[in-house]
């Protein structure tokens, strides 16, 4: 009695593996696949190469003057010639170190968040928000011990992240009260939050930027003037923390009422049950909304090039303008581009993966 | 009997009591704000009569005495500041339903194109995304008009597009139609052709709602409207001449001109919001899940007639609310072009009127509540839009 044998296993047909099974599968698939590769193809082999003979193999990447700049490629030259104004806008050289210590102190004090064994980090983060906005604006600002350097010479990448940074500090508070009132059970508080974020999120931040530099003035008693940044950051918070209320009234939403119903059943009064149970929750659940709002705020601060504020954006605007660089627009304009698109990539990639780690007890 | 303590405690029920804090909080909320109010109400009266500024809406009568680049309808530098304002807000409404236009379109095609099996396409779409919204709108503006269009050669040396489509530093020069001899005829042919569709249309929705039949009323439909109009304009003649613009001298005279303002705005806010769009879309179709499409199919359906019965109505549930607020976005963003100088309300009457009046208060109020009015009336509409489409539950 024979046994069958079985003979070994054939290879799968090599036109379904590998590289050219791969192909097949993803860009060869049928007739219209294959046009729309050779369209894609086509798109690439227009575009990059000469992108890259702009910008890398005939571009100039040394020297001090624009006769230096080769024509027909990106002239880098400008560029380093400027850096130092489009970081630091018109903040006298001298105190340049300030700013630095200034950045350096905020990753440094920051850094231990992101440990995630840190002990404590309640504690930690509680104090530096309480201690560093101080010690940020005595460095940059000057004060006791040193030289003030006025508003007005702040720019640069330095104010963009100012005014970003400090509008979405501001708003936070304000938003998430203004979400709490709009989910009020008084009518009267709700009115009044519903107005308010309505009207900040249905106007352009261009108006209320004119607003707050042509009208401000005229609302307060004459004998007060406000700082020109000032102006700009009270109109940002403002704008901001509309937006930021309804990230968060999306996580008080979230929040199943029992979670309510349990604080309550606990004796808890109204801001503990907030303060303790529900807004740590909620703001948990809304961490990437928040990083959103931040990237748009990010992107929106270019707009105080309309009330005359020396930004990233502005400063490289204004040296593109200028008759010593005259023609090199583009190069500006492209490195400007990289700044923002970096942080904001950045800051979108990070509130991705927070999104997903946060992602806690709902998962399928 | 009588408990003693029961005293003090009915008394700090008072303050405890819900209502009662309640009332109190709302008395004290309502007074801070009309507080604020009349604080800041009293400061700008102060303050507007020590400049000698009258406040009121008299201002909009009185003549403006500046030219504005494009207006959508006749004005003149003698006309008023009233009419200034609305050439301002035609002109704003202009760049919002262009950019509404273009944006959806290509918004839909890369959001489809993100999801296209074809990994080239699929990858060169997320590059489009993740590159155009991670730029601030300003920039790719500022891009498009400075580093760009006022690039533009003279128009001696115009970019032409099969000698009838011109650019050049001046604008975009395009042939433009003018009624001729069978243009009533074209409207009649249209109107006709129209009202041939929705007749179509209903017969075919009895007929399969009847026998179960399917008509396709789409392809059609199309015919018709091709077919009529162009029968009509054999009969009748050809309904436009085509003003083509030629070079005469140092410039183009005849057809559109398009002047580079817009081209800049529209462009970045279409490619800016397109790249948002493409995102929603993706996020809405993926949002079916792949049950739908098997049950479909399971159903003997072709795979046409799964993306349009089957796939997208479901989609576009999930699509319209974010899609809403990019359209309000995009209303809001036009106010950009006020930075390159493009005719807009913000730049002409928040700007220029502002400036030459001083009637700070009333500009920008009238400004602010034209957005809010726009922002308003789209979400309300699309709101409605919405509710239609809503999933009916039983």
């Amino acid at each position: 009695m024979s046994t069958h044998v079985f003979k070994p296993d054939l290879p799968p047909p090599t036109l379904s593996v590998g590289v050219v099974g791969w192909l097949r599968a993803n860009l060869f698939s049928n007739w219209f696949n294959t046009l729309l590769t050779a369209l894609a193809l086509y798109l690439i082999w227009v575009t990059v190469p000469p992108l890259i003979q702009w910008a890398f193999l005939d571009a100039t990447w040394s020297g001090s003057t624009r006769s230096d700049c080769a024509p027909g490629g990106a002239c880098w030259v400008f560029i380093q010639n400027r850096f130092a104004q489009f970081m630091y806008g018109f903040y006298p050289q001298g105190l340049r170190w300030r700013v630095d210590l200034t950045v350096i102190l905020a990753v440094a004090g920051a850094a231990p968040l992101f440990v995630k064994a840190m002990p404590r980090k309640l504690v930690y983060g509680l104090a530096y928000l309480l201690v560093y906005p101080w010690l940020a604006f005595w460095l940059l600002h000057g004060g006791p011990g040193l030289e003030v350097v006025p508003t007005s010479q702040w720019g640069g990448l330095m104010l963009t992240l100012v005014i970003a940074v400090v509008g979405i500090a501001g708003a936070m508070p304000l938003g998430v009260l203004l979400a709490l009132g709009r989910r009020s059970d008084m009518p009267a508080i709700r009115v009044i939050c519903v107005t308010f974020i309505e009207f900040w999120r249905g106007v352009p931040l261009i108006t209320v930027l004119f607003m707050s530099s042509v009208m401000l003035p005229l609302f307060l008693p004459e004998q007060i003037t406000i700082d020109k940044l000032l102006r700009a950051l009270i109109a940002v918070i403002l704008f901001e923390a509309a937006y930021i209320a309804e990230v968060v009234r999306g996580g008080l939403q979230a929040i199943p009422k029992g979670q309510y119903e349990a604080a309550g059943a606990l004796g808890l009064g109204y801001w503990r049950m907030m303060g303790l149970v529900i807004l740590p929750q909620a703001l948990k659940l809304v961490i990437p909304g928040i990083v959103n709002t931040f990237i748009a705020l990010f992107k929106d601060t270019s707009l105080v090039i309309i009330i005359g504020l020396f930004d990233l954006f502005n400063s490289i605007h204004q040296a593109t303008v200028d008759p010593a660089w005259l023609g090199f627009a583009i190069e500006g304009y492209v490195f400007a581009a990289l700044v923002y698109w970096i942080f904001c990539f950045g800051m979108s990639r990070y509130s991705m993966r927070l999104e997903r780690r946060l992602h806690t007890g709902h998962k399928r | 009997m009588q408990n003693p303590a029961s005293e003090p405690s009915r008394r700090g029920s008072m303050m405890t009591d819900p209502k009662v804090r309640a009332w109190v909080f709302q008395i004290l909320a309502i007074g801070a704000v009309l507080g604020i109010g009349w604080y800041l109400f009293h400061n700008t009266q102060a303050n507007l009569a020590q400049r000698g500024i009258t406040s009121g809406f008299a201002f909009l009568n009185n003549p403006a005495g500046f030219g504005i680049l494009q207006s959508l309808i006749d004005y003149t530098e003698g006309d008023t500041y009233g009419r200034v304002f609305v050439v301002g807000l035609l002109n704003t409404l202009l760049v919002s339903v262009l950019g509404i236009f273009i944006a959806t379109i290509v918004g839909f095609v890369v959001g489809v194109a993100r999801l296209s099996p074809n990994w080239l396409i699929s990858r060169l779409a997320a590059l489009y995304i993740e590159i155009f919204r991670n730029i601030p709108p300003l920039l790719q503006i500022f891009f498009w008009y400075f580093a760009v269009l006022r690039a533009m050669p003279p128009p001696r040396d115009s970019h032409a597009l099969g000698e009838t489509v011109f650019l050049n530093i001046r604008g975009l020069y395009l042939p433009s139609p003018t009624p001729a001899e069978g243009f009533w005829a074209f409207i009649v042919a249209l109107v006709i052709a129209i009202a041939g569709c929705v007749a179509l249309a209903r017969w075919a929705r009895v007929r399969h709602e009847n026998t179960g039949r399917y008509f396709p009323v789409l392809w059609a439909s199309l015919g018709i409207l091709v077919v009529v109009p162009a029968l009509f304009a054999l009969v009748a003649g050809s309904p436009f001449h085509w003003s083509v613009p030629e070079l005469t001298g140092f410039n183009f005279r005849g057809g559109w001109v398009v002047i580079p303002e817009l081209v800049a705005i529209t462009l970045a806010l279409s490619i800016y919001t397109a790249a948002f769009i493409a995102e929603i879309v993706r996020a809405g179709i993926q949002a079916v899940s792949h049950g739908q499409t098997e049950a479909a199919r399971s159903l003997g359906l072709r795979p046409g007639h799964i993306l349009r019965l089957v796939i997208i109505p479901q989609a576009l549930r999930v699509i319209i609310p974010p899609l809403t607020s990019q359209y309000l976005n995009l209303v809001k963003n036009s106010s950009l072009a006020a930075a390159i100088g493009y005719p807009d309300l913000v730049s002409v009457f928040a700007g220029t009127v502002l400036n030459q009046t001083g009637q700070a208060i009333e500009t920008i109020a009238i400004t602010m509540s034209v957005y809010l009015a726009i922002s308003l009336s789209i979400s309300l509409l699309m709101n409605w839009y919405n509710k239609r489409i809503a999933l009916v539950e039983r």
